[in-house]
């Protein structure tokens, strides 16, 4: 997964639009056959960095290079290195499959000779076969979403930009959607994929968490999950859950409490806090469990990076 | 669970429901207590939509009985409506009218008295952290903004009954956990709540579950007891190269599912305590580097994949 030259690069990329600063002095470096994800709350900068990184969108300052172009000066020849794919959007339903791959296959100029070869590989890659004559519309989610991937890939992009690319499919086919993904990153293609779900984060090597236009944390999901809670999670069933609730917010040690389910979960600053939990719950006549130690999602540690952010303006969170 | 009482709220029997040649709902049956927080999870085109139609009574059903807080919809529709509050997945927001407008909006459409109104809004857009944004158009907000005004308007009535059709959908995480906090506390204070997610991470949240597929239930139950009844267990590997790792198990006895993650891999095996050293020794023959090998809780994600059949992969 080392790459010698990194295939994506940012260095102080911004974008500003009249007084608002929609991306701030960006720094990023991806590599060959990395699969890296961009999480963050809507009017994170998340599109605008995306949009920049695809040519759409100068740079107000800073630069940027994708597949060794440059975004500001060379934003057509960015373009025709990447393949873009939102789920949404890339599809023409009252076309059939094979007419779909026709017509992208003309858009990104695949060289005539090899249409029939790449349009052979799309459909045997998204499963498709038998399909191919079957209008779009009718196909279920997860057939459509592998035959915009391939529409993505025609022209062999180094490059390739994910925009939300499961949200809505059978967990199934999402398991195979993200298969094919490895599978092309094995082959060194690198790949973006933007989203605010954190499950489609869990599959990316790296994932880099924007808030307010800034880089708040980058790492691996383990990374993130590890370093990025500022404390020790723990669950536990308690009962009646809103009187609970009230009475952990304001038990020392604790950082948060938030209510999952039928069960509290606990951020506390270290583990003899945990201890503390049970007895101070039944001295206030509320039965519980013992805590039970659980790892974070990574979307306990985004929520928690971006809510200490907010807190204090002044910490960037967690470094590259 | 705090409210839940032995007082049904939903039921449903033998609801069916077909488009054309499209059989959207086929013989679903559900019972929701008082104050559930119950979830239908399922992919687009599982029949979420459809259910929470005709649970509200804005559409018939082909076949079927049901009763929302003891009234018959299918006889009369129009008197549920006071019970029950139905936020659509595109909730009918005036872009062109302020966040406050839109509120009065809906308080008069429900006929809500204006003592009500008043602390009622005032209640809601804090839980809802809209309050500083009362004045700025409904046009002008981000996605997960406007989704909490559709909830606040579905609210400003006092419904015993809420059905929210994917009302996360396009939200963030931040406003996400903003938007349960407000659920739980309309649970706690007896409101029974009915929502339909296509994200399983979401599922945990609730207290009861059910797993829809081509518009039938697969499994219904608490997320604790729907992941007790994974047939299996699942491992977490950790490796440096998890790409290698997930090449070199896919052949192993007694695995059955791998899913290849950013850093790692899950394994479902048939049996955790067997499986897991017999894994351990094949990575290290095959000089897999600093791998870790540990016993997880599934998600309801890999409940949903473990019980679905594998021809169903579309």
């Amino acid at each position: 997964m080392t790459g010698s030259q990194p295939v994506v690069v940012a260095e102080g990329l911004t974008k500003r639009f009249g007084a608002f600063t929609a991306v701030d002095r960006l720094d990023l470096s991806i590599a060959k056959g990395e699969v890296v994800g961009f999480i963050g709350p809507n009017g994170a900068g998340k599109s605008t960095t995306i949009r920049m990184l695809c040519g759409l969108l100068r740079p107000s300052a800073g630069r940027a290079s994708v597949a060794g172009f440059d975004v500001g000066r060379q934003p057509e020849a960015v373009r025709a290195h990447i393949g873009y794919m939102s789920q949404k959007f890339s599809l023409y339903g009252d076309l059939t499959c094979r007419e779909n791959l026709r017509f992208f296959a003309g858009i990104y100029r695949v060289p005539r000779q090899e249409r029939a070869e790449r349009t052979h590989f799309a459909i045997t890659m998204a499963g498709l076969e038998g399909r191919e004559d079957m209008l779009v519309r009718t196909l279920a989610g997860g057939w459509k979403q592998r035959l915009a991937l391939g529409c993505a890939i025609l022209h062999r992009p180094p490059v390739l930009f994910l925009d939300e690319p499961t949200s809505g499919v059978e967990p199934q086919a999402r398991r195979r959607f993200w298969d094919l993904i490895h599978t092309l990153a094995d082959g060194g293609v690198t790949i973006l994929v933007s989203t605010h779900y954190m499950d489609e984060a869990e599959y990316c090597n790296r994932i880099t968490m924007i808030d307010a236009g800034r880089l708040v944390a980058i790492g691996s999901p383990r990374e993130l999950r590890q370093q990025g809670l500022g404390g020790q999670l723990f669950e536990i069933v308690c009962a009646p859950l809103g009187a609970a609730l009230a009475a952990l917010r304001q038990a020392p040690g604790v950082l948060e409490v938030d209510i999952f389910g039928d069960k509290l979960h606990v951020l506390v600053h270290e583990q003899a806090v945990a201890e503390t939990l049970r007895p101070f719950l039944t001295e206030k006549g509320i039965t519980a469990d013992p805590p039970r130690s659980i790892a974070p999602s990574l979307e306990d540690v985004f929520v928690q990076l971006v809510s200490r952010r907010s807190k204090a303006p002044g910490d960037a969170g967690i470094k590259p | 669970m705090t409210a839940t009482t032995d007082e049904i709220v939903i039921e449903a029997q033998g609801l069916k429901r077909r488009f054309g040649a499209v059989e959207a709902v086929r013989d679903i049956s559900l019972t929701i207590m008082r104050g559930e927080i119950f979830g239908l999870v399922g992919a687009d085109g599982a029949g979420k939509t459809t259910i929470m139609r005709l649970l509200a009574g804005v559409l018939r059903p082909d076949a079927g009985a049901i009763r929302v807080a003891g009234v018959d919809v299918v006889a009369e529709p129009k008197r549920v409506r006071s019970e029950l509050s139905y936020m659509p997945q595109r909730f009918g927001l005036y872009e062109d009218l302020t966040v406050a407008e839109n509120i009065f909006f809906y308080s008069e459409l429900f006929s809500v008295s204006p003592r009500e109104r008043r602390a009622r809004t005032g209640q809601l857009l804090e839980a809802a952290g809209l309050a500083p944004f009362q004045r700025r158009l409904a046009g002008q907000l981000s996605g997960g903004m406007k989704q909490k005004l559709g909830l606040v308007c579905a609210l400003i009535h006092t419904p015993r009954v809420l059905l929210l059709d994917e009302p996360t959908t396009g939200v963030d995480p931040v406003s996400r956990r903003d938007f349960w906090a407000i659920l739980y506390n309309l649970r706690e204070s007896g409101v029974t709540i009915l929502l339909s997610t296509a994200y399983m991470d979401e599922a945990e949240r609730c207290s009861r579950v059910a797993l829809l597929q081509a518009g039938q239930i697969r499994s219904c139950d608490t997320p604790s007891r729907l992941k007790q009844a994974m047939p299996g267990a699942l491992l977490d590997v950790v490796a440096d190269d998890p790409g290698a790792a997930n090449q070199a198990l896919k052949d192993a006895p007694g695995v059955l599912g791998l899913l290849l993650m950013g850093d790692r891999v899950h394994v479902r095996v048939d049996d955790a305590g067997r499986r897991s050293p017999e894994l351990r020794a094949r990575l290290a023959e095959r000089a897999i580097a600093h791998t870790e090998i540990t016993t997880i809780e599934p998600g309801i994600e890999d409940v949903f994949v473990a019980l679905l059949e594998p021809d169903g992969a579309a």
